[in-house]
């Protein structure tokens, strides 16, 4: 088990007054907020800080851990002094666990109880738990089936709060977003004296694709095209993610020009579409025959792109 | 240790999705007196004129549950709830456009 150096962790000195312990778990309680926070571990650090307060709050309990001494180091490999569960853990005996690390456990003892901090008023419904799933445009379309693995707290026959891993099928819907939230209903953490469990709830973020991109529902490919495709207009097929499409250049297009295929987007109500935006490039002119024919091009149709921009 | 079998059922919390006060009340979890309060706070905004009549849409669900825990973690009242998610809001947009923005500009 590892040393959990909670002074560290609040990010005051071992001599702070109960008032400057409070002001910098406040902030961090702020920063760390898994609702409020984007850091990747927010979740993970507010458990830490929560539990660092709950100890160095109440003054027995910061007295207990000050009596492990200095010596110990955060993430130490740790174990209890000798004689220590006698000394003291009769007195937290009755300590609901909240989430809390086997490191707590070990100190303040332990007894059956729930994972919440949701501890204030003996919560019977678990918490919630969030987060990220990243999925490929084709299965936002097609929706499908995939498989996570969840770190979830669970209490073992000792009492003791252990990280389990978890296998969960997720159904992914038709035609979800980014951005958009899935709920999982009870797949969250367990409740406590009977409760329900709490929600699993996920964060859709797509993954890059290397043609498409989304806005919404609305999907944009950037299609090259040919000069003369441009000019003349011609009729292309063009991939989308139900599968290839007809797609007409309307002659006289330029780069940068935006076409619409309707409905061609992610499903939904309404679906998305999708939009085409042109890119022309030029072909190299890499011999002589090709510079000659630029050159005539240059003769019969003498042309300023730049006329009447200032430039 | 694995459970593979029960795939749960997946809800999109979207604009579409419709729920009365006591569906809403029954997913989040809380007392629909919690929900009243929210929405003469304006923090939700349900379409319909009186309680009974009330849909709320699936980014509700997220914004009452976002609501329950900073109220429980940070000790916030209604009206700094109401300023939170607002401003949590707008920066969740803010940071989609930017990256919108800048996959734009570094094609």
């Amino acid at each position: 088990m590892e040393y959990k150096d909670y002074y560290k962790i609040l990010g005051v000195e071992r001599t702070a007054t109960q008032d400057e312990i409070k002001r910098a778990y406040k902030k961090l309680a702020r920063k760390y907020h898994p609702d409020v926070s984007k850091e990747n571990n927010a979740e993970t650090r507010f458990k830490e800080v929560n539990e660092a307060y709950h100890v160095l709050r109440d003054k027995e309990k910061r007295k207990a851990y000050d009596q492990l001494g200095t010596q110990w180091k955060q993430g130490q490999e740790f174990h209890p002094p000798p004689g220590w569960e006698t000394r003291f853990q009769e007195g937290f005996g009755a300590e609901d666990l909240g989430g809390f690390s086997d490191f707590f456990a070990e100190i303040f003892g332990s007894r059956p109880g729930g994972f919440s901090y949701e501890r204030r008023d003996f919560h019977m419904r678990g918490e919630d738990l969030h987060a990220g799933i990243e999925i490929s445009l084709e299965e936002a379309y097609h929706g499908g089936t995939r498989t996570l693995s969840l770190q979830t707290p669970e209490i073992n026959g000792q009492s003791r709060v252990r990280q389990h891993t978890r296998q969960l099928n997720v159904q992914i819907p038709r035609g979800v977003c980014e951005g958009q939230h899935i709920r999982l209903a009870s797949q969250g953490g367990p409740g406590t004296g009977g409760g329900p469990s709490g929600d699993l709830f996920l964060q859709v973020v797509f993954a890059p694709h290397p043609l498409f991109h989304a806005d919404g529902r609305d999907i944009f490919l950037e299609l090259p095209i040919t000069p003369w495709e441009a000019a003349l207009g011609t009729r292309l097929k063009v991939p989308t993610l139900g599968g290839k499409v007809e797609l007409t250049i309307p002659a006289g297009s330029q780069s940068g020009r935006k076409l619409r295929l309707r409905e061609r987007g992610l499903p939904g109500k309404p679906s998305g579409n999708q939009y085409i935006i042109l890119r022309i490039e030029t072909p190299a002119a890499n011999n002589d025959k090709a510079r000659e024919l630029y050159r005539k091009m240059a003769e019969t149709m003498p042309f300023n792109p730049r006329k009447g921009r200032g430039i | 240790m694995s459970e593979h079998s029960l795939i749960p059922i997946a809800e999109i919390l979207d604009e579409t999705l419709e729920l009365s006060l006591s569906d809403l009340a029954q997913r989040g979890a809380v007392h629909i007196e919690i929900i009243i309060e929210l929405v003469e706070e304006g923090v939700l905004e349900p379409a319909g004129k009186y309680p009974e009549e009330w849909r709320f849409s699936g980014p509700d669900l997220v914004r009452l549950r976002r609501a329950i825990n900073l109220k429980r973690d940070l000790e916030l009242n209604l009206p700094g709830i109401a300023l939170a998610i607002d401003l949590l809001e707008e920066l969740d947009a803010l940071r989609a456009k930017l990256e919108r923005l800048e996959r734009h500009r570094f094609r």
